[in-house]
C-alpha cells in the first residue's frame, strides 16, 4: 500500500550504492544467522526465567511436602491433589468463584446494552463513554478503600437509602452471602468499562451503511440489533466470555483488599497466596496454582476453537 | 408522547442512572476527604457537605503521615525502568520475529505465543522462589524485571506495527551498508512512535495500579509503591476514613489527569491490548 510511495523517496539512493552484494563470505554468513538471536537473548531469557522456569518448578514442588524455605523436601506422589480435592474447606473457594461468575453475566449484557445505546447518536455521547470506561483505570486499592466506605454501617449505600426513607440494619459485608455479592457487585463496577469498550468499538467497525439500509426497509431498534449488531460483535463477544470465566476463577484483589478473605469471601488465589506465605505450604500451594493454570488454560483452548484468531483480529 | 420519545426518555435515564452509580461512591469519598475528624464523627452521615470546601489539612497527613512522598517516588522509579525495558525488549523481539528468518522461528514464536494465555498469578508461587534466589526480593528490581519479562501484550502490538512497515525501506538502508542493528536503531525504532506511545500509556497504567506484585516482592515499608501504601492506610489510620479517602483521592487524581488529556490513546490501548 504505502510501499510504493515510501520506495520512491528511497530509490534515488540505490543508484550508489552497489550492485547486488556479490555471495557473503562464510563469517559474514555466520553473523547473519546471529544476529536474529542477538536481539533475542534479553527477551527469551526474561521470558523464561520468569514464565517457564516458575511453570516447570511449580510442577515440580505440587508432588512435594516443601515448606519454601528448609532446605529438605519429601517427594510425595499425588497427596497434595488428593488434599486438594478431598479436604472441603479447600475446594469451596470454588464456589465463591460462582458469584464472580454471574457477577460477570450480569456485566456482560450491561455492557453490551450500554455499548449499543452509546453507538447511537446520544447526546454527551463521550461524558457517558467516558465515565462508564473510568472505573477500570483506577487504582485496585483506591476502589478497595472507596467501596469499604461505600458499604460502611453509615457509609454512602446507607445514607443513600435513608434519602428514600428505607433504614435497613445490616451489615453489607457481614454475612458469607452479602459480602460475596457486595464484593462481586465491586467487580461488575470496576470492569464493566473495559467490556463496554471493547463492545463499542467491534459495534463501530460495522460500517454505517448497514444501519442506513436497515432503517430505509423499516427494521426498528431492536431488529437492527439481532440482525446487524449482534452477528458483527460474535468475536468479541466469545472472547470476553472467556476472559470472564478466566477473572473469576482468579480473582484476587477487590476480595483481598476489602476483606483480607473473611467472612467466607476467600477466592482460590487469596487461599493459594496464604497456603503459599502464610503457612508455608509451598507444595500444597504449587498443586493448586497447577489446578487453576490447567482450567484457565483449558477454558482458553476452548476459545481458540470457538473463535478462530484471524476473526478476532478484525476488531 | 409516541413511542420513540418514551424510549428516548428510558435510555437517557438508564444512561444517568449509571453515571451516578459510578460517581455517586467516588464523589462521597472526595467529599469526605474534606471533612474535620468532628464532622466525621457528629453523625451527620456520608452525604452532606464539608463545612470548608478547601479543607486540604486530610491532604497533608496522608502525604506526610502516609508516606505518600516516597510512594511516588518508587513508583516512578519502577515505572521508568519498566516501561524502558518493556519499550526496548517489545520492539526488538518483534524486529527478530518479523524480519529475520532463522531456525526455531516458529519454536520462539510459539513459546510467547502460549506464555500469554499464563495468568501471572498463578504461578508467582514458584515465580517467589526464583526471583528471591537472585537476590532481588524486597528491591525495587523485582517488579521491575517481573514487568519487563512477563509482558506479551506490549511484544504483540508491536509485532502488528512492525509487519506494517515496508521491508524495503530495511532493503533501501542495507544496500547503503547499514547493519541490523543499525536499521533497527535508526529505522524500525523512530517508526514505531504510535505502537511506543500505546505501550507507554497501557503498560504506565498497569503498572502504576499493580498491586499483587509489589505487595508480594516489596514487603519493607520504604519501598511501598502507591497501591501498597494506600494499603498500609488501615492500619494506623484504622477509622479515620476522613485520611483514608484523602489517601485514596491523591492516588485517584494522576489517572483522572492522565485520562482526561490522553482519552483516545487510552481507549485504543485498551482495546489493542485485550484483544490480542
Amino acid at each position: 500500500m504505502t510501499d510504493t510511495t515510501r520506495r520512491t523517496v528511497v530509490t534515488p539512493a540505490v543508484p550508489v550504492a552497489a550492485p547486488t552484494p556479490a555471495p557473503a563470505p562464510r563469517h559474514a554468513r555466520v553473523w547473519r544467522g546471529l544476529t536474529p538471536w542477538l536481539f533475542l537473548l534479553a527477551p527469551l531469557a526474561l521470558l523464561i526465567t520468569f514464565t517457564y522456569a516458575p511453570i516447570a518448578n511449580m510442577l515440580a514442588y505440587s508432588f512435594t511436602d516443601w515448606d519454601g524455605v528448609s532446605p529438605e523436601l519429601h517427594y510425595t506422589g499425588g497427596h497434595n491433589y488428593t488434599e486438594l480435592f478431598t479436604r472441603p474447606e479447600l475446594f469451596e473457594v470454588f464456589f465463591v468463584s460462582g458469584y464472580y461468575l454471574a457477577a460477570s453475566a450480569v456485566q456482560i449484557v450491561a455492557a453490551l446494552y450500554f455499548a449499543t445505546v452509546l453507538s447511537f447518536d446520544v447526546r454527551f455521547r463521550n461524558f457517558f463513554k467516558g465515565v462508564l470506561f473510568f472505573p477500570y483505570l483506577i487504582n485496585g486499592v483506591a476502589i478497595g478503600f472507596v467501596f469499604l466506605y461505600f458499604f460502611q454501617d453509615g457509609g454512602t449505600l446507607d445514607s443513600v437509602l435513608a434519602l428514600f426513607g428505607y433504614d435497613p440494619d445490616h451489615a453489607w459485608l457481614g454475612t458469607p452471602v452479602s459480602a460475596n455479592t457486595s464484593l462481586a457487585g465491586v467487580s461488575v463496577w470496576r470492569y464493566l468499562g473495559l467490556n463496554f469498550v471493547l463492545f463499542l468499538g467491534a459495534i463501530q467497525s460495522i460500517p454505517g451503511e448497514l444501519y442506513e439500509a436497515a432503517e430505509l426497509d423499516g427494521a426498528n431498534r431492536w431488529q437492527q440489533f439481532r440482525h446487524i449488531i449482534a452477528p458483527g460483535i460474535k468475536p468479541v463477544l466469545t472472547l470476553t466470555v472467556i476472559l470472564s470465566v478466566s477473572g473469576s476463577l482468579s480473582a484476587f484483589e477487590i476480595p483481598y483488599i476489602m476483606t483480607g478473605g473473611a467472612t467466607g469471601t476467600e477466592t482460590f488465589v487469596i487461599q493459594t497466596v496464604k497456603l503459599a506465605f502464610q503457612f508455608n505450604k509451598t507444595g500444597l500451594a504449587s498443586a493448586a496454582a497447577v489446578v487453576l493454570l490447567l482450567i484457565v488454560l483449558a477454558v482458553t483452548w476452548v476459545q481458540r476453537r470457538l473463535v478462530p484468531d484471524d476473526k478476532v483480529d478484525l476488531v | 408522547m409516541t413511542r420513540r420519545t418514551v424510549t428516548r426518555t428510558l435510555v437517557y435515564l438508564s444512561l444517568i442512572a449509571a453515571a451516578v452509580v459510578v460517581l455517586l461512591p467516588l464523589g462521597v469519598v472526595f467529599l469526605t476527604s474534606l471533612k474535620t475528624p468532628e464532622e466525621m464523627a457528629d453523625g451527620s452521615g456520608a452525604l452532606t457537605l464539608p463545612g470548608d470546601l478547601l479543607n486540604l489539612h486530610n491532604y497533608v497527613t496522608a502525604f506526610r503521615d502516609g508516606r505518600m512522598l516516597s510512594a511516588f517516588g518508587n513508583t516512578a522509579f519502577v515505572l521508568v525502568f519498566a516501561i524502558g525495558g518493556t519499550v526496548l525488549i517489545g520492539s526488538m523481539t518483534a524486529y527478530a520475529i518479523d524480519r529475520f528468518t532463522f531456525r526455531f522461528r516458529k519454536l520462539v514464536v510459539a513459546l510467547f505465543l502460549v506464555a500469554a494465555l499464563v495468568p501471572g498469578v498463578t504461578t508467582q508461587v514458584a515465580t517467589f522462589q526464583i526471583v528471591n534466589s537472585f537476590g532481588m526480593f524486597d528491591t525495587r528490581w523485582a517488579p521491575i524485571a517481573l514487568y519487563m519479562g512477563t509482558d506479551i501484550v506490549s511484544i504483540y502490538i508491536f509485532l502488528q506495527f512492525v509487519r506494517s512497515i515496508p521491508v524495503s525501506l530495511d532493503e533501501s538502508a542495507r544496500l547503503d551498508g547499514a547493519n541490523a542493528f543499525t536499521i533497527y536503531r535508526k529505522i524500525i525504532f523512530p517508526l514505531l512512535k504510535p505502537a511506543i506511545a500505546t505501550v507507554v500509556i497501557v503498560k504506565g497504567i498497569t503498572v502504576y495500579n499493580d498491586f499483587y506484585i509489589p505487595f508480594l516482592y516489596m514487603p519493607s515499608e520504604d519501598l511501598g509503591v502507591i497501591s501498597t501504601s494506600l494499603f498500609r492506610f488501615r492500619g494506623p489510620f484504622g477509622a479515620h476514613w476522613e485520611t483514608i479517602s484523602a489517601g485514596a483521592v491523591l492516588v485517584i487524581l494522576p489517572t483522572l489527569v492522565v485520562f482526561l488529556f490522553l482519552q483516545r490513546f487510552i481507549y485504543n490501548g485498551f482495546m489493542k491490548g485485550a484483544t490480542r
